[in-house]
């Protein structure tokens, strides 16, 4: 079937600003919209650009906004959007050129929390791996999903008003170590979260919870980050 | 402008491999990693079943019995010596990773968890054990992300979306390599006392595959041109679960957890082939027991594919649980969330209701760089490249000799990641840099001129889509000589045709349309290796099966092949010309070849 495509195109070294071009393609309902969007690179125009790898929903560096919406290119089908399809790079980040957004400050705000297991109390003398319960374990397995596509982030309208705003994404990493019984490094973590662009300004708007690919409860994990601030405690 | 850089070891990918030999080198000596994608975008990630190590938390278990599993699993080509590595090492690996903090499963007793996977037996073959050590089915990508972050933490410098495109051998010994800034194209020399290539496979060459789009070789391409031979390049692994026509994987711990194989006539047919472990037998059986059932009208629909089976119900009646244990639908979707979504998501298919269509997709390259068993490359049979390391799954150990075991790709990875990141640490505080010669970078900046500036007619994803349905039709899980003859012939005319490719973009801002351009010459080069070496090799012998040569020929072939190139000079383009073959003693320590049963 033919499949209608709007895509919003940038190159800094011909285009004073960007612009949307369209273009037709012959898709499967079945195939992904990355398959679309290779169909015009590899087709129609080849200085099309975009990030992609793993093409099936792991990797995470095809996060692109479609039809309005936060989404991995590689993980939508053409039957669940339709056959016009709108696709932008995600926003509140620069464009480097057509889908390609610098990831730089993303990154930079998941290191700012630690993204790291934190215990430097001795081994197990028996030189085994440290116990934990599944109880314990389970408590952070929500956060250890993220695949940082950055989804949330561009998803959140306090990023948007503000890119210092650390973002979902890196508190979710950070909550991944603040509830993991093994991690000794959780006040740290929640020192640089209480801080002007740190948790607070999280507004619960939930579009993060609706744009991760990975069924994150992002929302959620924030709440659990404000709570343990505010309580002192982390259970 | 060409930038230079100077550091002790620059580690080519940022997979599982390349950050623990990171990690490692770091502690004595200044690491860069180059790798053309954010380290998290690897490949790894995509790994989902399990790590294999006999820590013998659910049941007995020992080192001895996962070497005798791995060398069996890989038809007895494996090199025995690094089997033992493998297997011994994986212990202290898989604990210094939960040092890390990754958050494995747990027992009931607080240990990490683990569960059956395809060839992994208790007792030398007597019946299968649970050995995989896992985080639900995203195992590799707790790997890839624990590894990340330690890297963070020691303040590994990171070089990210640069492409490497030659490394700088001169004399023996490795200087360094090249590398294109993709955000700018400026090109980028990386002066170094080592090196290490950690930049996964190259599966992009066949069409139904469950590797990555960006998995394409290139450092590989890049050393054989540089005159390294490349071993065991006709050992491909096929792995019987991809999601049918699109090769996504669906993680053998789908089996491990009790799935099984159902033919159109509902009947579990592996139980015909493989007594004793069944469904769980090594991929390379599998896969061809698949197509054997295709091949005499079996397969679903009269098509060429079967059923893999999930439903709680199918593996209760049929026992096929671990220990014929009864499985619930809560435990399965706890204990393979992502495969399932898989199912849901690219095929509508709920598994828990239907059972999943499914059909081998090419996976896992058994050959590579060859390499000793702490990293460091051959410059033949006998020599050693000086500051030259690979490891992971572009690197030959070979431990994984004719068809590797489910879990022990990410073994190989942590466990020869770590030796050969340790080795290079020891040599960089010995080393001194070798000088580099003269304009390294010049027949990078030539092959990428002459790239985007051919204005030829041929486009590059034709040729690709080309070579890609050969290497599946003809060079897949059967083979047969006539087939492998017309898929030398069709590769060498794509070789050709790659001289006059059509560039659309001129720009220097990530320019994937070159970049592509160039990985689509190193799937060339490498691919033409593989169909050699397979149409050379007339025997059958784990992931190569020879529908003309049906058996194993241990009297000729229990060797390696090494592929040598034979153009005159060095080159960053493709090679032309023909591939030179040598073989290599295998290495027999403690188990001698027999006979293959499961």
């Amino acid at each position: 079937m033919k499949v209608h495509l709007k895509i919003k195109r940038f190159n800094p070294e011909k285009d004073a600003k960007p612009y949307w071009a369209e273009y037709e393609v012959d898709a499967e309902p079945t195939d992904r919209v990355l398959d679309a969007l290779h169909q015009v690179k590899w087709y129609q125009d080849g200085t099309f650009n975009l990030r992609r790898s793993c093409a099936h929903g792991v990797c995470g560096s095809d996060a692109v906004r479609i039809n309005g919406q936060n989404r991995l290119a590689c993980k939508v089908l053409i039957q669940d959007v339709g056959t016009n399809i709108t696709v932008e790079p995600i926003l509140g980040m620069k464009v480097i050129k057509d889908l390609i957004v610098d990831m730089e400050p993303f990154f930079a705000h998941y290191k700012s929390v630690m993204p790291y297991f934190v215990n430097d109390s001795p081994l197990p003398e028996d030189g085994r791996e440290r116990l934990q319960s599944s109880t314990d374990r389970e408590r952070f397995d929500e956060g250890t999903k993220c695949i940082l596509c950055a989804a949330c982030t561009t998803s959140c309208p306090s990023f948007w008003a503000s890119g210092d705003y650390v973002g979902p994404a890196a508190i979710v990493q950070a909550h991944r170590f603040i509830f993991d019984s093994r991690d000794t490094a959780a006040a740290q973590r929640l020192e640089v979260l209480n801080q002007q662009f740190g948790v607070w300004r999280c507004r619960t708007a939930f579009n993060c919870t609706n744009a991760c690919p990975r069924e994150i409860p992002v929302t959620q994990l924030i709440g659990e980050v404000k709570k343990a601030l505010v309580s002192g405690e982390i259970k | 402008m060409t930038q230079h850089h100077q550091f002790d070891a620059v580690i080519v990918g940022a997979g599982g491999a390349g950050l623990m030999a990171a990690l490692h080198a770091s502690r004595g000596a200044n690491v860069a990693v180059v790798s053309k994608l954010y380290p998290t975008r690897s490949h790894t990630g995509t790994a989902q079943g399990g790590i294999a190590a006999a820590l013998g938390n659910m049941e007995p278990d020992s080192w001895e019995w996962h070497m005798y599993d791995t060398v069996k699993g890989g038809d007895y080509l494996v090199d025995q010596d690094a089997a033992e590595f493998l297997a011994r090492d994986a212990i202290d690996a898989i604990i210094e990773l939960e040092h890390m903090g990754l958050p494995f499963d747990r027992t009931p007793d607080g240990r990490i968890e683990q569960r059956r996977f395809g060839g992994h037996t208790a007792n030398y073959g007597e019946k299968a054990v649970m050995r995989a050590c896992k985080a639900a089915d995203r195992t590799g990508h707790m790997i890839l992300q624990t590894l990340f972050q330690q890297c963070i933490k020691n303040k590994v410098n990171f070089f990210n979306e640069f492409f490497v495109a030659d490394v700088i051998l001169e004399d023996n010994i490795c200087r360094g390599v090249v590398a294109i800034d993709m955000a700018t194209s400026e090109v980028h020399v990386f002066h170094a006392k080592a090196v290490m290539i950690a930049s996964g496979g190259f599966g992009k060459m066949f069409q139904v595959t469950s590797n990555a789009h960006t998995l394409t070789g290139d450092p590989v391409a890049a050393v054989y041109r540089r005159g390294i031979p490349l071993e065991d390049m006709e050992f491909f692994q096929f792995h019987p679960t991809g999601i049918y026509k699109m090769g996504i994987l669906l993680s053998e711990a789908a089996r491990g957890e009790g799935a099984v194989f159902i033919n159109n006539k509902g009947e579990r047919f592996m139980e015909r082939y493989m007594p004793t472990l069944k469904d769980l037998a090594p991929r390379d059986i599998c896969s061809r027991y698949i197509y054997v059932e295709v091949r005499e009208g079996r397969g679903i629909g009269g098509k060429d594919y079967v059923y893999m089976d999930f439903r709680p119900e199918t593996i209760n009646r049929l026992k096929s649980g671990p220990g014929g244990k009864e499985v619930t639908r809560e435990h399965l979707e706890k204990a393979l969330p992502d495969i399932l979504e898989f199912a849901r998501v690219y095929l509508g298919i709920d598994p828990m209701k239907d059972p999943v269509p499914i059909q081998p997709t090419a996976h896992y390259a058994m050959g590579g760089i060859p390499t000793d068993v702490d990293g460091r490359v051959l410059a033949d049979n006998s020599k050693l490249v000086t500051g030259l390391y690979a490891a992971g799954e572009c690197a030959c150990v070979s431990a994984h000799g004719a068809n590797r075991l489910g879990t022990n790709s990410l073994v190989d990875l942590v466990v020869f990641g770590r030796r050969g990141g340790k080795h290079m640490a020891d040599f960089c505080k010995q080393a001194t840099f070798a000088p580099l010669p003269a304009n390294a970078q010049r027949d990078t900046i030539a092959e990428f001129d002459r790239i985007q500036n051919t204005r030829g007619t041929e486009r590059p994803a034709v040729l690709r889509n080309t070579l890609q349905k050969t290497m599946t039709g003809d060079v897949g899980v059967f083979r047969n000589g006539a087939d492998m003859e017309r898929a030398l012939d069709i590769i060498r005319e794509l070789k050709e045709r790659y001289q006059s490719v059509k560039i659309d973009d001129t720009g220097k801002i990530f320019n994937t349309d070159v970049l592509e351009t160039f990985e689509l010459g190193c799937l060339l080069d490498l691919a033409e290796i593989t169909a050699a070496a397979a149409l050379r090799r007339t025997e059958t012998r784990g992931g190569h099966a020879r529908e003309d040569y049906e058996a194993r020929d241990d009297a000729n072939w229990l060797n390696h092949s090494m592929a040598y190139r034979t153009m005159n000079g060095d080159a960053v383009g493709v090679t032309m010309g023909n591939i030179k073959f040598d073989k290599k003693p295998v290495v027999i320590t403690k188990f001698q070849p027999k006979e293959r049963k499961y």
